[in-house]
């Protein structure tokens, strides 16, 4: 258990100007941190009233966020009051990781394209550079 | 019937001007009203209205269930006002402006007042007509949340105020409902603002209510639309609900006011696929909707 303000979902950061709901926008930040491993299954969430306190915005706001995180069960009431990430790692949260990982496959892919270097190449580079993480000497550098 | 406000067809008339056209609002308990519109367009009418200083046209405006024009102390004494113009007494203190006040309230609370100059930073012996125009906010501020009121009414809160109080003023709205339950209307010109603390919004333009909705429900009434035509055109098509068309050739984008199926649906008619929907910042709702309603004036 964190003191109540030591949850890393109160560094998140909500705006208006890009049009997208806000409840919207914490919602998609707290899969963000469970996916990337900021936010732990069985972590308690911050109070709606911290949390709205602290992004300056409407109670009602992070409580519908709250509930859309709920219904797909990425996480979960107990007792009273307090929202837990769910324990058994929600379906939602390793769709979050694959999505994650796509956005910089593609970025990967579009700057090989950039240098000329062929797929097959970048694939096998994946490997050499997975061989070499293993044998746990990641900054040994792999010639193309 | 749990409505903390209730405004039914209410029509005001300046002389021959209609600043309020057959208004209906309705507010539940702990819900924050963003009431937003153009200078002169009825706002601070309105908020008039509710504290019971006009008596109505046509129309009935109820507080509580409570007439305030009729029983005026039975709804003031729980409403907290923040004027845009202040109205503070120049010649008290503001120690002795709490006493005055503690007079007037039964409600007042001493040691949260207290608590709240603390926070503001207002030293008590300080003269208010020697204070400044942040600092006379926070006095004013203040004095409306003291005494605990159910409803808090501010009109413009932040207009002219540097961010901080600004900041403040927002953080109390935030915890008067988070904390209490409480119901609070606001109006303001800063839309972000309004976007960030309001959950339903009403637009007057005027005199007339043309959206009064909650914030997600007009989010989700009003995207920008990117449609894809089979055949590029030389001008935008009509559909109803849609204004504000950009493009050329194959791809127009437009704002789209209305349900995402009818929208689908006239489009295939002309032949074109929706390829993307965007989300729109109110700001960008209120200046497309001021356009818009100016175009049909």
């Amino acid at each position: 258990m964190q003191p109540e303000d030591q949850s890393p979902a109160l560094r998140m950061r909500v705006s208006q100007a890009a049009g997208t709901p806000i409840y919207l926008q914490i919602a998609n930040q707290i899969k963000y941190m469970i996916a990337s491993g900021r936010l732990r299954p069985g972590e308690e969430l911050p109070p709606i009233r911290v949390l709205a306190e602290r992004l300056l915005i409407n109670p009602n706001t992070v409580a519908r966020a709250y509930r859309e995180l709920e219904v797909e069960r990425v996480v979960e009431k107990r007792s009273t009051n307090g929202t837990y990430v769910s324990e058994n790692g929600s379906p939602l949260a390793k769709d979050e990781q694959r999505r994650i990982l796509t956005d910089q496959v593609d970025g990967l892919l579009v700057q090989a394209r950039q240098f000329k270097v062929t797929t097959p190449d970048v694939i096998d580079l994946v490997q050499r550079r997975d061989a070499v993480l293993r044998e746990g000497d990641p900054t040994s550098e792999v010639i193309l | 019937m749990s409505d903390v406000l209730k405004v039914e067809n209410l029509t005001h008339n300046f002389g021959p001007k209609k600043a309020l056209d057959n208004v209906n609002v309705t507010l539940g308990k702990g819900r924050v009203l963003g009431l937003i519109g153009e200078n002169g367009a009825g706002k601070t009418t309105l908020i008039k209205h509710i504290l019971g200083l006009y008596q109505p046209g046509q129309g009935s405006v109820r507080v509580f269930g409570l007439d305030p024009v009729q029983e005026p102390a039975k709804v003031l004494g729980r409403i907290g006002y923040l004027a845009e113009e202040d109205w503070l007494p120049n010649w008290m203190r503001v120690a002795e402006l709490q006493r005055y006040y503690q007079g007037f309230y039964p409600g007042w609370n001493q040691e949260y007042a207290e608590q709240l100059r603390t926070t503001f930073a207002i030293d008590r012996r300080s003269k208010i007509s020697e204070l400044s125009k942040g600092q006379r906010a926070r006095v004013g501020l203040m004095a409306a949340l003291a005494y605990r009121p159910e409803l808090l009414l501010l009109d413009e809160p932040s207009s002219g105020l540097d961010p901080i109080v600004r900041r403040e003023i927002l953080s109390s709205i935030v915890r008067a409902v988070a904390d209490d339950n409480r119901t609070v209307l606001f109006s303001s010109h800063l839309l972000s603002e309004v976007e960030m603390v309001a959950d339903e919004i009403a637009m007057i333009r005027n005199g007339e209510i043309l959206f009064c909705d909650t914030l997600d429900g007009i989010k989700e009434a009003h995207t920008r639309v990117i449609l894809c035509f089979e055949q590029g055109r030389e001008a935008p098509p009509a559909i109803d609900g849609a204004f504000g068309w950009e493009g050329s050739g194959r791809e127009w984008s437009c704002l789209y006011a209305g349900g995402p199926g009818s929208l689908v649906a006239a489009a295939s008619l002309l032949g074109a696929e929706v390829a993307e929907r965007q989300w729109l910042s109110l700001d960008e709702i209120f200046v497309a909707r001021s356009i818009e309603e100016a175009a049909h004036a």
